[in-house]
C-alpha cells in the first residue's frame, strides 16, 4: 500500500464518523452528510496522490466534505424553505450544561440505534454512518444481497426524516435504556465477526470484531462513567485476545481448554483486565454491575489462568449465578451448566441442560453441549445423535469442523483426552 | 410536527372497557402541554361503509375495507417536536388506553 493510500485509510478509520456527524449537524440531513463524506474521501485519494498528504488530513476532509455538501445543496436547490421544513434530522440544539457530552458522533450513534428502527436496520445503519463500511461490505457481512441492504439503509434514512427521529443525545431519563440499545448493536456486530455465519465466509471476521471494538472504544471515550460500556469493551477485548488461538491451521474451532494460551494477545488481555478491575472497584463501592460487566468478569477469570487446569471454576459459577439473576435466559443457563459440569460432574450438568431442551431446541450450542456431556458419561449413541443435530444447526464452518471431528472420535479416546472437553457455546468454552 | 396516533384494539383479546376517566385526564394533559390537536373514539368496524366510485358506478359495501383481528378503535392527532416526544407520549397512551398504539408522522 502506498503512503497516500495508507494515509487515506487511516483518515477514513479515524475521521469518517466525525465528518459524517459534523455534516449531519450542520446540514440536518443524513443523506447529504453520507454522500458528501464519501465524495470527500474519494477526492482525497486523487488529490493527495497529486499534491501530497495535507498536514492535517482530518481538517482537510471536513472542509472538503463541507464544500461538497454546499455544492450538492445548491445543485439540488434544496436551500429553500421547503427544505428547511423537511429537514431530515433536526437539531433542536438544547443548551448543554458545561461538561455534558457534546460530541456529534454520539448524536449520530444514538440516531442510528434509535428504538423506532428495526434491530437489523440499526446494525446496518451504524456500520454505514458511524463505521464507514460500504453498503457492499455490510451486505457481505450479513449475507444479504447488496440491493436489499442498500434499500434497508435508504428506508431507514427515509424514516428518520419522515418521522423526525431526533439528532441528539437522549434526555437523562431515556439515556440508560438508549445506551443499552447502542451496546446491543455493537455486541451484535462483534458476535457476527466472532462467529461468522455462512458456508462461504471466514469463520472469524476480524473486520467486524475490530470495528465493534473501535466503536465501543469511541462510546467509552464519550461516556467514560458508564459501567456497562466499560464491561462490554472488556468483554470484547478479552474475547478478541483469544482470536489467534481459536481456529486451528486447518480451519477447525479450538475449544478454550485446548487453546495455546501463549498465542493469546497479552496487550488486549491486560487492557481487558484493567477495565474489569475498574468495575470491580466500582462494584465494591456499591454500584451493581450489569450483564456485560459480569460477562467480562467471567472472561477475566478464564484469561487469568495460565493453564486451563488452573481455571477457578467456582468463581466462574458464582459469576454465572449473578448473571442468571440479571438475565434469566436459557442461553445463560446453558453456559452456567458448563461451569457446573466442571465442579459437580457431567451428570448434574446434563440434568440442568436437558431442562432447557424445549426452549433451545433450535440452538446448535444446546445440542453440542448435550453431546459433550453425554460423551463424557460414556453414552456414545445418544452423544452421536446430539452431535448430528448440532452439526446440522451450526452455521459456522470452524464450528462444524470441530463438531464433526468430535462426533467421529466417539468411542475412540486418545490417552489423556477422555475427560475434560467442553463444547463451544457463545461465551463459555471458547 | 404532527403525528397520527392510532389506538389499536384486538377483537379476540380486547383491552379493558373502563379506561374513559383515565383517557380524559390524559387528554387534559395533552391540551395543557400543547400536544393536543384532535381526538376521537370510533364506533365498531361493523358500522363502516366503503365507497368506491372509481368505476362507472358508485359501489357501497357494508363493513370495513379490510377485515382483521386488529382494528382501529380511535385516534389522536398530536403536535410534537420530534419522534422521541411522540413516543414518550404514546408509551403513556398505551398504558392509559390499555391498547396498542401506532405513531405515524404526517407528511
Amino acid at each position: 500500500m502506498s503512503d497516500v493510500d495508507e494515509a487515506v485509510t487511516r483518515a477514513h478509520r479515524e475521521g469518517w464518523a466525525r465528518v459524517v456527524a459534523a455534516l449531519t449537524r450542520r446540514f440536518g440531513d443524513l443523506d447529504i452528510a453520507e454522500e458528501s463524506a464519501a465524495e470527500a474521501f474519494a477526492t482525497a485519494v486523487e488529490r493527495w496522490r497529486a499534491d501530497g498528504v495535507p498536514p492535517n488530513p482530518g481538517a482537510w476532509l471536513t472542509t472538503t466534505a463541507n464544500r461538497k455538501a454546499i455544492d450538492r445543496i445548491r445543485r439540488e436547490n434544496k436551500r429553500d424553505d421547503k427544505h428547511e421544513e423537511a429537514r431530515l434530522v433536526h437539531d433542536d440544539d438544547p443548551p448543554e450544561p458545561p461538561g455534558a457530552i457534546d460530541d456529534d458522533r454520539l448524536r449520530l450513534i444514538f440516531t442510528c440505534c434509535h428504538p423506532a428502527l428495526a434491530p437489523q436496520t440499526r446494525v446496518a445503519l451504524t456500520l454505514r454512518m458511524v463505521g464507514g463500511l460500504t453498503v457492499p461490505e455490510i451486505a457481505r457481512a450479513f449475507l444479504v444481497a447488496e440491493t436489499a441492504m442498500g434499500q434497508r439503509i435508504t428506508r431507514a434514512k427515509t424514516k428518520i426524516k419522515a418521522a423526525r427521529i431526533p439528532y441528539r443525545v437522549p434526555s437523562a431519563e431515556d439515556l440508560p435504556a438508549r445506551v443499552t440499545g447502542v451496546l446491543t448493536v455493537l455486541f451484535l456486530v462483534f458476535n457476527e465477526g466472532y462467529l461468522a455465519t455462512g458456508p462461504d465466509t471466514d469463520p472469524v471476521r476480524h473486520d467486524l470484531t475490530a470495528e465493534a471494538i473501535r466503536l465501543t472504544r469511541l462510546i467509552r471515550a464519550l461516556l467514560p462513567e458508564d459501567g456497562e460500556v466499560a464491561g462490554l469493551l472488556a468483554l470484547m477485548l478479552l474475547t478478541e485476545a483469544r482470536r489467534p488461538a481459536r481456529v486451528s491451521a486447518d480451519g477447525e474451532l479450538v475449544a478454550l481448554h485446548e487453546q495455546d494460551r501463549g498465542a493469546w494477545d497479552p496487550a488486549l488481555i491486560a487492557e481487558g483486565h484493567r477495565l474489569v478491575r475498574e468495575r470491580l472497584a466500582a462494584a465494591a463501592a456499591g454500584v451493581a454491575p450489569g450483564r456485560y460487566q459480569v460477562l467480562a468478569a467471567i472472561n477475566a477469570v478464564h484469561t487469568s489462568a495460565r493453564d486451563a487446569r488452573d481455571t477457578d471454576w467456582s468463581q466462574v459459577l458464582a459469576l454465572y449465578d449473578r448473571l442468571v439473576r440479571l438475565d434469566p435466559s436459557p442461553v445463560v443457563a446453558l453456559n452456567r451448566a458448563i461451569a457446573v459440569a466442571e465442579l459437580d460432574g457431567p451428570e448434574v450438568a446434563l440434568a440442568a441442560v436437558e431442562r432447557l431442551g424445549d426452549e433451545l431446541a433450535r440452538y446448535h450450542a444446546y445440542h453440542a453441549t448435550r453431546a459433550d456431556l453425554l460423551r463424557r458419561l460414556g453414552r456414545s449413541e445418544q452423544s452421536r445423535a446430539a452431535y448430528d443435530t448440532a452439526i446440522e444447526l451450526a452455521g459456522n464452518t470452524a464450528e462444524t469442523a470441530y463438531l464433526t471431528r468430535r462426533r467421529d472420535q466417539l468411542g475412540w479416546s486418545p490417552p489423556g483426552a477422555a475427560t475434560e472437553t467442553r463444547p463451544s457455546p457463545p461465551v463459555e468454552g471458547r | 410536527m404532527r403525528y397520527l396516533v392510532s389506538v389499536i384494539d384486538d377483537k379476540v383479546n380486547p383491552g379493558s372497557t373502563d379506561r374513559q376517566p383515565a383517557i380524559s385526564a390524559f387528554n387534559e394533559r395533552l391540551i395543557a402541554d400543547g400536544h393536543w390537536v384532535f381526538a376521537g373514539g370510533l364506533a365498531d368496524t361493523d358500522a363502516a361503509t366503503v365507497v368506491d366510485n372509481r368505476g362507472e358506478q358508485v359501489v357501497f359495501s357494508d363493513g370495513p375495507f379490510v377485515e382483521s383481528k386488529e382494528y382501529l378503535a380511535g385516534l389522536w392527532v398530536w403536535e410534537a417536536s420530534d419522534l422521541d416526544v411522540a413516543l414518550r407520549l404514546a408509551t403513556e397512551a398505551s398504558e392509559v388506553c390499555d391498547r396498542k398504539i401506532e405513531v405515524r408522522p404526517f407528511r
